[in-house]
C-alpha cells in the first residue's frame, strides 16, 4: 500500500454527509466506517439500509444523521429495495420524469449481508443490478446482544456461542463472503478497513464508478462486542490486517490483487490478546487459528499471484 | 366498444399496461403466474415501457417495490397464497410507509396440505397488513378495478398501497366477455403518479426510521385512520370511473335485495354463482337477494349495516377456515359490525369453496334455505358445505 498518510488527509472532502450526535458506541468502528464511505460517496447517492447497527443509532424519530436520501424497510431485504431503486431510477430517467441519475449504495451489518440477506443480495448480483453493497463486518449480532453469526470467526465467545466447559466459543470458521461476492462474476470486490481510511475511500470511489454491482466488506471493529477498550478500535483494524486475519485486497473482474501484504505477518495472538473474545482460549486453541490464517492467507495469496 | 374474450389474468395485465406502469417486480407462481407472463411479454415486445425486476422471491418482489414506490416510480406486483405469505412482513412496511404499489392476488389455499387452487385463507392471513383490499368478482372488473387501483392509492390524500383480489383459477384463468378501455380514456382519468416524499438528492428523506413507545402508537394510530378515511375517496374514484366505462362500482354490491327478508352475502368469484341460486329462489317468490363486500379494507362499516338494516336472515360465506377461532373471518367480521346496531339480523356462517372446491348452484340454494334454520336457532352451528367423512 502507498503512504499516503503524509498529505492526503486535505485532499479528503471536508463535507460529511453522516451527521454527528447518533446513538453509536464510543469507540464504534461501525460508525467511523460509515462516515467514511458516505465521505466518498458525496451527496448524489440514495442509500438502502438494512436493520441493524447503523440504522438504529441514525435514525431514532424525529431524528436522523442521513444528510443524503436514506431508507431502511427492513433486515434482509436492503439489496432487493437498491433494486427497485435502481430500476426506478433507470425507467424514470429514460421516461424523463427525473434528470439525475444517483448512485445507489445497500448497506447491512455481517448478519444482514452474510445470513439473512444473502439471498436478496445474490439475487441482485445475479440480475446485474448497478448499486454497490457495503457490509459492516462487527462479527456478530451487535445490535441485539452480541450474538453469533455467520461472520462470527473461530473460538469468539458470543451470547450464543459462549465459552464453556464444554466449548471453546465458536466453532465454525468465518464465512468468506468476499469469495461468494466473486463467484457471482460481479466486476468489483474489495476488502476494506476503517483504520486504514484512505484505502477505504478509494476502494468505495472505485466501486460506486464500477458499471454493475460491486461489494466492499468492511471489517468494523466493535469494543461492545469485542470487549475491548473502546480507544483501541483503531489499532485492532491494524491488528487484523497485519497478522493476516483481514488481508486487504481487491478483486477487479475477477483479478486479485492485495493492497497490503508483508512477507512477515504478525502473529495472530497480537491480535486476538486484547480482546475479550477470545480471552478463554487456550494456547492450543490460538495455534489452531493461527495454522487457519496462514492457510487461507496462503490461499488468498495463490490467488493473486494466478 | 366491442366486447372481447380475455382471461381474468390477462385483463389485469391489460389494466398495468394502460396504467403505464414503470416498475414491475415479481416472482412466479400459480395461479398468478399469467399476469407476469404477459407482464414480461409487453415489456419485451415494446408494448410497455417499464423495468421488469424478475427477482428471485415474493420478499424481494415487495421489496423491491418498496425502492421502486418511493423513488417516485408507478409500480406492480402480483402473487398468490404462499408467495403472498412471503411478503407478509414487507406488507406492512409498505402501507407503514405510505407507498402506493397496486398488487394483484390470485387468491389460493395456504399449505399444508399443499393446494395450487383458490380460496381465501391467503387473504385473510394478511387482513391486517393496512392495505386497501379489493375483491374482483369477474374478468371485467379484474381490469376495471386494477386501473381503479392505482388512482386510489396514488391520491395525495391516500397514499395506502391496493390489492386487489381475483380468486386463484375462477377468476384468474377463466376467459369471459369484457369490454377494453381505450388508453386515452386511462389517461384522462389516472394522472401521473407523484410521490411527494420520494428518494431524492435534491431533498434528502428519512425514510423507514425507528420509534420509541412514546411515539408508536401515535404513528399508528394516524396511519390507522387515514386509512379509514379513503373510503370516501375511493368511491369518489369508482364514481368518475362511471363517468369513464359506463361502469359502477361500490363498496357493498347489491342483486335483488328489494324487500328481501334474507340476504346472502359473499365475496369474489362465487358471487356470480350465488346470483343464479338467487334468481332460482326469486323464481319461487322467496324473498331473497344477495349483497358482495366489494371493500374488504378498510371495511365498509355503514354501507353493510345499511345494506342489512331491514333483512331478518343473513346467511355468510366465507372460503377460509379460522382454526380454533370464530368460524370464517367474514362472517366474524360481519357479525362485529352489525352487533352495535339496534336492528340486526339473525345471522349463519358457511365455510366452503377451499382449495379450488367448486360450489354449485343447488349447494348455494341449500345454503339459503338450511342457513334460515341455523339463523333461527341461534346462528352458533356453523356448517362446510359439502365436506365428507364428519
Amino acid at each position: 500500500m502507498e503512504n499516503f498518510a503524509i498529505y492526503v488527509p486535505r485532499l479528503l472532502p471536508q463535507k460529511d454527509y453522516f451527521a454527528p450526535g447518533h446513538r453509536a458506541c464510543i469507540g464504534c468502528g461501525e460508525a467511523l466506517a460509515v462516515r467514511l464511505v458516505t465521505k466518498a460517496l458525496g451527496r448524489e447517492v440514495i442509500i438502502s439500509n438494512a436493520t441493524g447497527c447503523m440504522e438504529i443509532v441514525s435514525s431514532p424519530f424525529p431524528t436522523t444523521s442521513w444528510r443524503v436520501p436514506w431508507i431502511h424497510t427492513l433486515f434482509e431485504n436492503a439489496s432487493a429495495v437498491a433494486s427497485g431503486i435502481e430500476a426506478a431510477l433507470k425507467i424514470l430517467n429514460e421516461k424523463g420524469a427525473r434528470a439525475k441519475m444517483p448512485k445507489v449504495v445497500a448497506m447491512g451489518g455481517d448478519g444482514a449481508t452474510l445470513d439473512i440477506g444473502l439471498q436478496s443480495l445474490s439475487g441482485a448480483w445475479e440480475r446485474g443490478h448497478d448499486f454497490l453493497y457495503v457490509c459492516f463486518d462487527n462479527e456478530a449480532y451487535m445490535n441485539t446482544g452480541i450474538q453469533r453469526s455467520s461472520g462470527t470467526p473461530f473460538g469468539a465467545a458470543t451470547t450464543t456461542s459462549p465459552a464453556g466447559k464444554l466449548s471453546i466459543g465458536q466453532t465454525t470458521w468465518k464465512k468468506n463472503m468476499p469469495a461468494i461476492a466473486v463467484a457471482h462474476d460481479i466486476p468489483y470486490v474489495a476488502t476494506a478497513c476503517p483504520s486504514y481510511p484512505f484505502d477505504l475511500i478509494e476502494k468505495v470511489t472505485k466501486a460506486v464508478a464500477t458499471h454493475g454491482p460491486s461489494y466492499l466488506h468492511v471489517l468494523s471493529p466493535c469494543p461492545t462486542g469485542w470487549r475491548y477498550p473502546t480507544d483501541l478500535s483503531i489499532r485492532l483494524g491494524r491488528l487484523a490486517v497485519e497478522t493476516g486475519v483481514f488481508p486487504l485486497y481487491e478483486v477487479e473482474n475477477g483479478k486479485y490483487r492485495l493492497n497490503f501484504d508483508s512477507s512477515k505477518l504478525r502473529p495472530v495472538r497480537d491480535y486476538l490478546t486484547p480482546q475479550g473474545r477470545f480471552r478463554h482460549l487456550p494456547k492450543e486453541e490460538i495455534e489452531r487459528i493461527q495454522e487457519g490464517v496462514n492457510k487461507e492467507y496462503q490461499k488468498l495469496k495463490r490467488k493473486v499471484e494466478a | 366498444m366491442e366486447m372481447v374474450g380475455m382471461e381474468g389474468s390477462l385483463a389485469m395485465a391489460e389494466a398495468v399496461r394502460l396504467a403505464n406502469v414503470d416498475v414491475i417486480a415479481a416472482y412466479p407462481i400459480t395461479p398468478q403466474t399469467h399476469i407476469v407472463e404477459r407482464l414480461a411479454e409487453m415489456v419485451a415486445n415494446g408494448e410497455l415501457n417499464a423495468e421488469y425486476i424478475p427477482v428471485e422471491s415474493e420478499h424481494s418482489a415487495m421489496s423491491a417495490c418498496l425502492g421502486s414506490s418511493a423513488t417516485g416510480a408507478r409500480t406492480f406486483t402480483a402473487t398468490a397464497g404462499q408467495g403472498l405469505e412471503l411478503m407478509h412482513e414487507v406488507l406492512y412496511v409498505a402501507s407503514g410507509l405510505r407507498l402506493p404499489i397496486v398488487m394483484g392476488v390470485a387468491n389460493r389455499a395456504l399449505s399444508s396440505p399443499l393446494s395450487v387452487w383458490g380460496d381465501h385463507s391467503d387473504v385473510m392471513a394478511v387482513r391486517d397488513c393496512g392495505w386497501i383490499q379489493i375483491f374482483a368478482e369477474n374478468g371485467q372488473q379484474a381490469l376495471d378495478l386494477t386501473v381503479c387501483a392505482f388512482r386510489i392509492g396514488e391520491h395525495p390524500n391516500v397514499l395506502f398501497p391496493v390489492m386487489i383480489h381475483i380468486d386463484g383459477f375462477h377468476l384468474s384463468h377463466v376467459v369471459e366477455p369484457l369490454f377494453l378501455l381505450d388508453k386515452s380514456q386511462v389517461e384522462g382519468f389516472l394522472p401521473p403518479y407523484h410521490y411527494p416524499f420520494a428518494l431524492d438528492t435534491d431533498k434528502p428523506v428519512t425514510i423507514g426510521a425507528f420509534t420509541v413507545p412514546i411515539l408508536y402508537t401515535e404513528a399508528r394510530k394516524s396511519m390507522e385512520a387515514a386509512l379509514r378515511s379513503t373510503r370516501d375517496i375511493i368511491n369518489e374514484v369508482w364514481n368518475e370511473f362511471a363517468k369513464v366505462s359506463g361502469r359502477q362500482y361500490r363498496a357493498v354490491e347489491h342483486y335483488r335485495t328489494e324487500d328481501a327478508d334474507t340476504l346472502l352475502l359473499t365475496m369474489g368469484s362465487y358471487s356470480e354463482i350465488a346470483m343464479e341460486a338467487i334468481d332460482q329462489l326469486r323464481d319461487r317468490n322467496e324473498k331473497v337477494g344477495l349483497i358482495r363486500l366489494r371493500l374488504w379494507r378498510p371495511f365498509p362499516f355503514e354501507e353493510l349495516r345499511k345494506a342489512t338494516g331491514r333483512c331478518q336472515t343473513l346467511v355468510v360465506l366465507d372460503r377460509c377456515i379460522s382454526p380454533g377461532g370464530p368460524p370464517g373471518p367474514v362472517c366474524s367480521e360481519v357479525k362485529a359490525a352489525l352487533y352495535s346496531q339496534k336492528k340486526r339480523p339473525k345471522i349463519a356462517g358457511f365455510i366452503g369453496g377451499l382449495g379450488g372446491r367448486d360450489l354449485s348452484v343447488p349447494e348455494f340454494v341449500k345454503m339459503i334455505e338450511r342457513g334460515k334454520e341455523i339463523a333461527e336457532a341461534g346462528g352458533e352451528e356453523v356448517e362446510t358445505i359439502g365436506v365428507r367423512g364428519q
